[in-house]
């Protein structure tokens, strides 16, 4: 029995590519149950007897997207595991460096929106935002242990310089200001 | 056996404490002497003429110091000087790299606080030689960190003296050039620092020694494209580290903000093209950071995905941005570049679009023979110093290598980037001279050691020994190379040698696997080699110092000359421009070529129309234009400019060749450039440039022939210039508009007054009517002259 979205298709054939897109995954499961249907096996993507719904070629790349999501979602599952088990302090220090770069882009879209036009007082804004960030990663580089190049700096010194860099970055900065 | 083992082990502990300390020494002693060296070999000009500034920029350096000293640095830094440049004036606080002044200003004021009354002209006649030698000892730093203490004593020695660094750096020669050395090599001594230990101190030394580089010199651009270019070099070979991040990442930070600070750079650290390397490649750099990092994280069949999803997105980001970019610059004519910048890129820019930059002499490509005049026996060590760079590859010394490769095209573009080179070539020659004293002593090291011994505890000494030395350095060498020396050696018994080195080849087997790759020279090879060696040291060092003596020194506002009757001195420019300030009055207007216009400034105190800066074309043409017209049309451009004296120099007497009718030429193609009635081939007879009777009307009756050749004729009867070598043209003739109050004893220097305008027109007024309808068909006529 055909369903309500196959009688859309039939209907409709313009609105083809667009619920075509939203309904990817849909679509394809669709296929997949009929085909299942009719030979009681899986065939896990796009296949040759899909062709009266591939008339328009370039949609099976959007047929093989679950594959793709399903891997991106694997993907970022593994990355957000292996960065959780990041120690914390490392965690402190990337949030930092979140917070500097987003105050960065902020104050973009404040110049996009106002005008540019105490230059200097522009780009101190966003310089010293960047500079703090790029110092922060310098210290975290500095302070992994998983680090093979820095594990006899002690990381009292690494955050001594961190100190003492940002002392120059916002003094440069106090002047620049205008 | 444990007590005398360890209490030998102990005194060869101290012994090797003491061999250390030792060497210690020797070496501050030795930085010492090089140090002492690089000042006294410049001090030629000051022995052989006085302590006196040279050339011309010098001088506008001097006043500008001068004036710091007695103002103070609030003063100097909103400084704006109407007595250049009339009536336009320059700011000197916005325009001035002030690096230079505000070092010798501090020395000054420095030893005049601990009240040793130096005047501000020794302190800075002196600032060059002391900077030379604190450049000797950054570049002993920078060696070192490239290859170790033997070849950065040996590089410091060799840019002590070298000539190309001398020739900008001698007693007197108070330009930029003279700190701006120092600086290069200490901020890349900085940056290699900060690569080989990944420590943020020397990162945050780096950024503040840029700082004073970007304060010192225009050059600076050659540090923040050097950088980003050796960044990149060490990322596309695989070469990526953390340290790399650390070197970088802080100097683009804060040696953009730092630059920008500078008034002369201002926000031209950001939206120049020389600046966008660097921010290109910070942004590469983060790249390759995030994809090492999250290759860590991730396990490769992920990291794999990972990429491809990245790939597709980010090349499309990609290509916008880079459009974007692209369009943005494209739109401004130079790309963005500055002049100066874009003629080091396309050498032939100059040449057809800017004259003022294409006329200066050191703008010009350089000869074969200034190469070996300038650094001399280096050009040919250098490439055995590349070689030796890449055995073994470190960081460092790939930067060197770049380093060098990039100087070396500077130099072919301009004359005056030699100046450039000559760090790179003395650090590369140093590292090869080291190999190959290592290598020859050595050699002869371990061939005394075979020759003296004869019992297998000496073997076992020569073993250590050449294994210590092997961790000095290493070459390749081949294994026959060892069977072959021990053919050559005369007095041992070939079987008894290999015997014992089989006996210690057992023993140390760790120790001799390094010691195999050792190459061992036969005995009266090394010798010779060490011999020849210091030959060529001795060659170089006595070319160093005729150089110095003899082509670097001249003051050239003091001029000498040798001849049958004993030594001449022309001392004609002090002796015209103290004229000038002691006959005028002190808001007088002088017009001279710009050239002259520093030195009028600063030793005759009067305002100049033009002078070495050359930052206005127009200008510039404007005098030109008026040295290029007759007489009346001169009187009214320079009466326009409120003009009082007209300077000229003319070496026609006495030979000096480079006077006003030689860049004569340039006059006209710059007025020419600007004006259009201004037309060269009116000035050249077939193409040939001459003053003799054979020239060209325009060329006789132009103002610059009348006030060089003006009484010429009676010197000599017959006008006979010594510099052109033939008579001149014209010699009769008398000046309707300038009256000369002023030529000095050789006849050098000349000077001009502007006769003031007649108070009563005689007989005019019955003209004037019919005068007045032609003038105006004359000016309607073939006349573009704007002041006619």
């Amino acid at each position: 029995m055909p369903s309500t979205i196959d009688r859309i298709y039939l209907k409709l054939p313009s609105l083809y590519p667009f619920t075509l897109l939203h309904l990817a995954p849909l679509r394809t499961s669709l296929v997949e149950r009929r085909r299942i249907e009719e030979t009681g096996r899986d065939s896990g993507g796009g296949d040759i007897g899909d062709l009266p719904f591939l008339l328009i070629s370039g949609y099976d790349k959007i047929l093989r997207m679950p594959r793709a999501t399903s891997d991106a979602k694997l993907l970022i599952q593994s990355l957000g595991k292996a960065y959780a088990a990041t120690p914390t302090n490392l965690k402190i220090i990337d949030l930092y460096v979140v917070f500097a770069v987003a105050t960065a882009l902020i104050q973009v879209v404040y110049m996009g929106i106002v005008g540019s036009f105490p230059f200097n007082s522009f780009l101190s804004g966003i310089l010293s935002c960047i500079g703090t960030a790029v110092l922060a990663v310098c210290l975290r580089i500095q302070v992994n242990k998983d680090n093979k190049e820095f594990k006899d700096l002690p990381p009292e010194r690494a955050f001594a310089d961190f100190v003492l860099c940002n002392l120059v970055l916002h003094l440069v900065i106090m002047n620049f200001l205008g | 056996m444990a007590e005398p083992g360890s209490s030998t082990a102990a005194a060869g502990d101290g012994g090797g404490r003491l061999r250390n300390a030792f060497g210690g020494v020797l070496c501050a002693f030795t930085l010492l002497l090089i140090g002492v060296l690089a000042f006294s070999i410049r001090l030629f000009s000051v022995i052989k003429y006085e302590s006196v500034i040279h050339e011309f920029d010098p001088y506008f350096n001097f006043r500008v110091t001068q004036f710091l000293s007695k103002n103070g640095i609030y003063e100097f830094w909103n400084w704006f000087d109407d007595r250049t440049w009339y009536p336009l004036g320059r700011v000197i606080g916005g325009t001035v790299y002030p690096g230079l002044t505000l070092t010798a200003g501090t020395l000054w004021w420095l030893l005049n606080s601990l009240n040793i009354p130096l005047s501000v002209e020794t302190v800075c006649v002196f600032t060059a030689p002391i900077f030379s030698a604190n450049a000797s000892w950054a570049t002993y730093l920078l060696t070192k960190e490239a290859k170790g203490t033997g070849a950065g004593l040996m590089a410091a020695t060799i840019l002590a003296m070298v000539p190309s660094y001398i020739s900008r750096s001698v007693a007197g020669s108070y330009d930029n050039e003279a700190v701006a050395i120092f600086a290069l090599i200490f901020t890349f001594y900085l940056y290699v620092k900060t690569l080989n230990t990944g420590s943020l101190f020397y990162a945050t030394l780096n950024a503040l020694s840029y700082f004073y580089m970007v304060c010192s010199w225009g050059g600076y651009t050659f540090i923040i494209n050097l950088i980003p270019m050796h960044v990149l070099l060490c990322i596309v070979t695989g070469r990526y580290s953390s340290r790399l991040y650390i070197a970088f990442a802080p100097l683009v930070i804060l040696g953009t903000l730092l630059a920008a600070l500078v008034p002369v750079v201002g926000f031209n650290a950001v939206m120049t093209s020389e600046h966008f390397a660097s921010f290109l490649v910070f942004i590469i750099l983060h790249v390759v950071a995030l994809v090492y990092y999250i290759k860590g994280l991730l396990t490769p069949r992920l990291f794999k995905v990972a990429m491809t999803l990245v790939i597709s997105v980010g090349l499309a980001v990609c290509f916008a941005v880079v459009a974007i970019l692209i369009a943005l610059v494209a739109s401004s004519p130079t790309k963005g570049w500055s002049g100066r910048s874009l003629s080091l890129l396309d050498p032939t820019y100059a040449s057809k679009y800017i004259p003022i930059i294409a006329s200066v002499s050191e703008h010009q490509p350089p000869t074969w023979p200034s190469y070996f005049m300038d650094i001399n026996v280096l050009a040919f060590l250098i490439p055995a110093g590349i070689i030796s760079c890449f055995l073994p590859l470190s960081d460092a010394s790939s930067f060197m290598v770049l380093y060098l490769v990039t100087a070396a095209y500077f130099s072919g573009v301009m004359v005056r980037l030699m100046l450039v080179l000559a760090p790179a070539a003395c650090i590369l020659s140093g590292i090869a001279l080291s190999e190959a004293f290592n290598v020859l002593t050595r050699s002869i090291k371990c061939q005394l050691a075979k020759l003296f011994d004869d019992s297998p505890a000496a073997s076992g000494d020569s073993s250590a020994e050449s294994s210590s030395a092997s961790t000095a350095s290493t070459n390749s060498a081949k294994n026959e190379n060892r069977s072959e020396k021990t053919k050559t050696i005369p007095k041992e018994k070939p079987s008894k040698n290999r015997k014992k080195e089989r006996e210690v080849a057992e023993s140390v087997p760790v120790k001799h696997k390094k010691e195999k790759k050792l190459l061992v020279l036969p005995m009266e090879a090394s010798a010779m080699g060490i011999l020849l060696l210091i030959v060529l040291g001795g060659f170089y060092v006595v070319h160093c110092v005729w150089a110095a003596a003899e082509a670097y020194s001249a003051p050239s506002i003091v001029l000498t000359s040798r001849s049958h009757d004993g030594l001449h001195v022309f001392d004609d420019f002090r002796e015209a421009y103290a004229w000038l300030s002691h006959n005028t009055d002190v808001d007088d207007k002088v017009a001279s070529w710009w050239d002259y216009g520093y030195q009028t400034t600063a030793m005759a105190n009067r305002t100049v129309i033009v002078d070495n800066n050359t930052w206005n074309n127009t200008h510039i043409a404007t005098v030109g234009t008026a040295m290029s017209s007759p007489e009346k049309v001169a009187w009214e451009i320079f009466n326009s400019l409120d003009v009082k004296y007209v300077l000229v120099v003319f070496g026609g007497l006495v030979g000096y060749p480079s006077d006003d009718i030689n860049k004569f030429l340039w006059m006209v193609r710059i007025g020419g450039g600007v004006f259009p009635h201004i037309k060269e081939p009116d000035y050249l007879r077939d193409g040939n440039y001459r003053v003799d009777a054979q020239a060209t009307p325009t060329m006789l009756n132009c103002l610059m022939y009348k006030l060089c050749y003006y009484r010429f004729v009676e010197t000599d009867g017959k006008g006979f210039d010594r510099v052109r070598g033939y008579e001149i043209g014209k010699k009769h003739f008398k000046l309707t508009h300038f009256e000369e109050v002023f030529t000095t004893h050789h006849w050098m220097v000349r000077i001009y007054k502007l006769k003031p305008q007649k108070n009563r027109v005689r007989g005019k007024l019955k003209k004037l009517k019919s005068g007045s309808k032609t003038s105006s068909t004359i000016a309607a006529g073939r006349n573009k002259n704007p002041w006619q």
